[in-house]
């Protein structure tokens, strides 16, 4: 596999006599040849048990009906490649209507997340003001909380706004999330004062202050609050699941549910709907990983 | 010093704080009171007293379902523990393609649970990839019925759920490895300590913190599984309902005319107490583990 031997440093055993201690004799930056192959071997190993079972769905939706998907010995590529499955998904069931829906909530949720959790997480660690520690602790408060042991009261919240079976009622309560206020409140902290006050003595209002200082120094807080709230609403099953009744408003995971019920005899279709769901968002992830690593080196998923 | 006038800060907390109060703060008020009430899912309801505690006691389903939760949690801890800070370790190291390596682990996180839950399903299903497998190298002469039989429909979720997580848990430890000193590492090494003892004695004091914190998100997000077993269980929660967990309890009687969200808030205030005992088990040993 090329991609074990390094060109530079073929793996070789190193020639220095057995009494040298390699670890040090290697520097401690530097990694010995044989931990390279050992540590590529191993990523490789990993890799197969992450990637494998997406590698074996996709396979099996691009299988053609005459091809025998139940085969003893699996055929990871298939003998005769057709998209057909797709077609038959996007012609009986409106996947298209319910990957718009998703991506309707997921929006809302990152725009209301983006806007509102920075906003607030800027006044809690910028601005002095009475109660700031009360409404703090209210926002750590919640984090104890588990989402669902609320759930059925939020449909009941909901539903009184006359939002139940809505795309609106879908998104709305995941608009703004505490967590996220406080990790942008933990992003601006880490600005120093200084910086601040410098500002107000050039005349700076808080809002100026917002947009020209505080803001450019989180964005890779701001792209892995935007990056986990796409993902939260797209991936959401249980909360949709609750809200919506009428199959035509169905976000992609509760039509998938849906869809697995339909054509439960056929693997090939359910495959061919499940890539249809997974494909964007590793797409969107793949995308966006650099800024989403970023953020985490600058400590935004510490917790 | 104040630097803008006293109204500044509220406009700009506002909007989050209405949403904390509306949706956070209230629906864990209403929980209670519904939870007193026989509320529909349509509207509508009356209050009951304490008549779904009642219920609560005697519900067979609710009893596997806590019975679940425990194993689930009892077998995700060890595993979602150890195994991402062992990945963690092998993809600090900046090797060349290391980001792709990264990147592809956690992408069982950003897959959606019923995704990954239904590409699960054909793998473990009669005919699938492990049954088909596992025949043809003669391990076993029948399949094995991972999503019809009780327990091991249970071990399946479980073992979904650690798959899924080991991405998530592997990048909060990456962060906290980052800063764990290196002249720890360079010392112990240069005092002649292998790569196995640096781990044991350098890397896990280092991230012990970190690890508390795993193990706290680890078994609350064990007690709260749903989709994983609704999906595989095809909804119907096993045989005779005993694969069920509290949250697909509240689910089904979330919904429909026979729903009772009187009752479901009852499940919501055990699901509340079950998750905050290991909260407080596990800061408690943080707290002794850091006055030691």
């Amino acid at each position: 596999m090329s991609v074990v031997t390094d060109p530079a440093r073929p793996a070789v055993a190193p020639e220095a006599p057995k009494s040298v201690r390699r670890r040090r004799s290697s520097g401690f930056n530097s990694v010995s040849p044989r931990e390279k192959v050992a540590r590529y071997l191993l990523l490789v190993f990993v890799l197969l048990i992450t990637i494998g079972p997406f590698l074996w769905q996709l396979s099996t939706s691009l299988k053609g009906s005459g091809e025998d998907i139940y085969t003893r010995i699996p055929r990871l590529l298939p003998a005769q490649p057709t998209f057909d499955h797709y077609k038959e998904v996007t012609d009986t069931i409106p996947v298209w209507d319910y990957a718009r829906n998703s991506l309707v909530v997921a929006f809302l949720v990152v725009g209301g997340n983006v806007i509102g959790a920075s906003l607030a997480g800027f006044a809690l660690s910028r601005l002095q003001f009475r109660g700031r520690k009360i409404v703090l602790g209210l926002f750590l408060a919640t984090l104890v909380l588990p989402g669902e042991v609320t759930i059925i009261s939020q449909y009941v919240t909901v539903r009184e706004f006359g939002l139940a079976n809505t795309l609106f009622g879908v998104a709305l309560p995941g608009m703004i999330g505490a967590l996220n206020v406080l990790l942008m409140y933990n992003a601006f902290r880490s600005l120093p004062v200084e910086v601040d006050q410098a500002a107000v003595v050039d005349g700076a209002n808080a809002w100026q202050r917002f947009l020209y200082i505080g803001l450019p120094s989180v964005r890779g807080t701001i792209s892995v609050v935007a990056i986990f709230a796409f993902i939260g609403a797209w991936d959401d099953f249980l909360w949709p699941l609750i809200v919506l009744t009428d199959p035509n408003k169905y976000t992609l995971t509760v039509g998938l549910q849906y869809l697995s019920g339909t054509f439960s005899n056929n693997p090939r279709l359910i495959a061919a709907g499940t890539m249809i769901a997974f494909i964007p968002i590793v797409i969107v992830f793949a995308t966006l990983q650099r800024f989403f690593f970023k953020g985490v080196e600058e400590g935004a998923v510490k917790g | 010093m104040r630097y803008n006038r006293w109204f500044t800060p509220w406009v700009l907390v506002i909007p989050a704080l209405v949403w904390l109060l509306v949706f956070n703060l209230w629906p864990s008020i209403n929980t209670v009171i519904l939870s007193f009430t026989n509320a529909k899912p349509i509207g509508g309801g009356h209050f009951v007293g304490l008549k779904n505690f009642e219920t609560l006691l005697h519900d067979e389903q609710l009893r596997w379902a806590l019975l679940n939760s425990v194993i689930y949690m009892v077998v995700c801890l060890p595993f979602l523990t150890v195994l991402p800070l062992l990945l963690a370790v092998l993809v600090e190291k900046k090797l060349p393609g290391i980001t792709f390596f990264r990147t592809a682990f956690y992408t069982p996180v950003v897959a959606s649970a019923v995704v990954v839950a239904l590409i699960w399903q054909w793998i473990l299903d009669d005919r699938g990839l492990v049954n088909g497998l596992a025949e043809k190298l003669g391990v076993i002469s029948g399949p094995l019925p991972f999503l019809s039989d009780q327990w091991l429909l249970l071990l399946s979720a479980i073992s979904l759920t650690i798959w899924k997580g080991l991405g998530y848990y592997m990048i909060i430890y990456l962060a906290a490895l980052g800063n764990v000193g290196r002249e720890l590492h360079e010392a112990a090494a240069v005092d002649g300590a292998g790569p196995l003892r640096r781990f044991v004695h350098v890397t896990i004091p280092g991230v012990r913190g970190t690890m508390i914190l795993i193990s706290i998100l680890i078994s609350v997000s064990a007690l709260r599984v749903f989709s994983e077993l609704f999906i595989l269980s095809g909804g119907k929660g096993g045989p005779g309902g005993r694969d069920n967990s509290v949250v697909m309890l509240i689910q089904q009687y979330s919904q429909g005319f026979e729903g009772n969200l009187g009752y479901a808030s009852a499940l919501s205030i055990v699901l509340f107490f079950v998750t905050v005992v290991p909260m407080l088990v596990l800061a408690r040993l943080n707290r002794r583990g850091a006055e030691a």
